[in-house]
């Protein structure tokens, strides 16, 4: 696994030139990789968006006005003035969708750190000493799996308020089963490897192979499966938002915003295809992001 | 076997009681309930009325005992909102829901077996290309945002089926296509790679070498074997699919226990909410449940162990 070396889909020509480091190697798959490529470059684009929305847009996006509502976009007849149009409010549809990409982005990012923090330490823990902590891990695993999210989700959000810190702190604390999952089969690898052994026999400390040993190797398993728990809390916020239990209004999320455009849906359609389809290319961004990184990082992972 | 399944049923056992104390748990840390039935401004005299016919004030292992003992002789409480009993309520949303989910996973079967067969059967071909970006793309479309999509193609624009409701057939319709365009891609790919993995096989390379048509090395002895994960699969994905109903069965109106979910929760109808966290979770362990057995009764070299 740790083996980044073999330049299998180099060309013929470069072998017979120095080999490259395994650093570089790595990049030039990586760049190489469509989807990957695809996925990063739509991120960035969404951070850009997310960082920079103050001067991306002139409009406030709480600022309502009676006299602009629900004007269509530029691309439907609308004018330059609000390009995107304006929402039931007569709120900028664009500074919406770019304040919007804000609150998707910190949910997404903060609940997969949430559940990471749980779940790789449960997952490590479960591989690394195997026995008796691998089936209470596995207990709990079957457990949390067995609690259906979106249900939990929705009574947990309705009992303790929409806030964000609810939202962040709900998925944080129920998206974690996979991180569990996957670590604990890449330690119980990890852990057969002599390196391990060695670490052991020279007297290191159990936090000192943890940390040392075991997490960077397991490192490439964490990140894609941070993407792809990214993707599901972005999508689950949404979904818990477009119920009206997520994050409450006015606060500019992508499923408030498809909920609030529902009630027009008969006449102004692109009230919530617009907010859905920024949802789609993040989500399908991030998933493609994650997809590459595990091509790229275990060539012998696929095909 | 019957040690293996004896073993898996305990476990599910267990999984089950940690699930409903943990919820039971959970929806009593929220605040007090007693509060919650008599109103904000209520005396205290109220709430000690309150406490008195409900019990509310005893402690909460005692109270969870209760609510668990009367669960298990099928009495779930009386609904707060609806004023009925909550099994009843749940008895009868519940047919909608599993009449759903029977319509949903037939569709993901039917649409994702044969594409995943087509593709590994011609890897890397336009199909294969296909049904990879078909199960990319699903992924990242949202259940609800699709849902209201479908609505405004098929029942705004061109007035075919009905938005919501679930008067006739034809209400299931999109709700089917929504839930079960969700299970799909899981279902296609890991039919995909089983193909894949038994198509390379010795025993494969045989059959064909002895001179058996493709389609026959195909039907007969390549998807018989790639098929046994595919089935425990579409069983625990049934047991996922009555969680994506909550969000879908909003969508459309459609009255089930989704969405009876849906409403007790925005009504904060507590006995309701945790009767149906319970019926849930217990579905999604009797389904992965069942996929053990399956799974143990199809593939021998399971039934040891």
């Amino acid at each position: 696994m740790t083996d980044t070396t073999t330049p299998t889909d180099l060309p013929r020509q470069e072998l017979r030139d120095k080999p490259l480091t395994p650093g570089q190697a790595l990049r030039k798959r990586a760049l190489h990789h469509k989807g990957l490529m695809f996925g990063a470059v739509v991120m960035l684009i969404v951070m850009f968006i997310a960082i920079f929305a103050p001067l991306l847009t002139q409009y406030d996006p709480y600022q309502q006005s009676l006299l602009a509502r629900m004007k269509p976009p530029v691309f439907l007849g609308g004018t330059s003035e609000h390009w995107l149009g304006t929402d039931g409010l007569g709120r900028d549809f664009w500074a919406r969708l770019a304040y919007g990409a804000r609150i998707s982005l910190m949910i997404g990012i903060l609940a997969a750190v949430i559940s990471g923090i749980i779940g790789s330490t449960l997952g490590i823990l479960a591989g690394y000493f195997g026995g008796k902590v691998d089936m209470v891990v596995t207990f709990l695993i079957n457990v949390r799996l067995a609690m259906p999210v979106v249900l939990v989700a929705l009574a947990v959000v309705a009992l303790f308020g929409g806030s964000l810190t609810v939202v962040v702190s709900v998925l944080g604390l129920l998206l974690w089963d996979r991180f569990a999952v996957v670590l604990r089969s890449a330690t119980m690898q990890v852990r057969k490897q002599e390196y391990v052994a060695a670490a052991e026999v020279l007297g290191a400390s159990l936090p000192r192979i943890l940390v040392k040993d075991i997490l960077p190797n397991v490192m490439n398993h964490l990140i894609v499966i941070f993407t792809l728990e990214m993707a599901h809390a972005i999508i689950l916020e949404a979904a818990l938002s477009f119920l009206g239990l997520g994050v409450q209004p006015p606060t500019p999320s992508w499923g408030l915003m498809i909920s609030e455009g529902k009630d027009m849906l008969l006449f102004e359609p692109w009230l919530i295809t617009i907010p859905g389809v920024a949802l789609f290319f993040l989500v399908l961004a991030i998933n493609m992001l994650g997809d590459g990184l595990r091509d790229v990082t275990a060539p012998e992972g696929r095909n | 076997m019957a040690v293996y399944i004896l073993k898996r049923l305990g476990l599910a056992l267990l999984v089950a009681l940690t699930v409903s104390f943990i919820s039971f748990s959970l929806l009593f840390m929220a605040g007090d309930p007693a509060v919650a039935i008599a109103g904000e401004n209520a005396s205290s005299e109220d709430i000690a009325l309150v406490n008195e016919r409900f019990g509310f004030d005893r402690p909460m292992i005692v109270q969870y005992g209760d609510w668990l003992g009367s669960a298990l002789t099928g009495d779930l409480g009386r609904s707060w909102y609806f004023d009925m009993s909550v099994t009843d309520l749940i008895a009868d949303r519940l047919t909608v829901t599993m009449k759903l989910g029977l319509f949903a996973i037939t569709l993901a079967l039917a649409v994702a077996i044969p594409l995943g067969v087509a593709a590994a059967a011609n890897p890397n071909s336009l199909i294969d290309r296909f049904a990879l970006f078909l199960s990319v793309v699903g992924q990242a479309i949202p259940s609800f945002w699709f849902g209201l999509i479908l609505i405004i193609v098929f029942s705004i624009n061109l007035r075919l089926l009905p938005a919501s409701g679930n008067e006739t057939w034809q209400h299931f319709v999109l709700p089917t296509i929504v839930l079960g365009y969700y299970a799909t891609p899981a279902i296609m790919r890991l039919t995909r790679a089983g193909m894949m993995e038994v198509l390379s096989s010795d025993y494969i390379r045989t059959a064909r070498a002895k001179g058996l048509r493709t389609r026959k090395v195909m039907f007969k002895h390549a998807l018989r074997n790639a098929i046994i994960p595919v089935v425990s699969l579409a069983a625990v994905q049934m047991g996922f699919m009555l969680g994506g109903s909550i969000v879908v069965e909003t969508v459309f109106a459609l009255h089930g226990a989704g969405y009876l979910a849906w409403e007790s929760i925005a009504r904060n109808d507590l006995p309701t909410m945790q009767a149906l966290i319970l019926i849930f979770s217990t579905f999604y362990i009797l389904f992965t449940f069942l996929a053990d057995v399956l799974n143990a009764w199809l593939d021998p070299r399971l039934r040891v162990g």
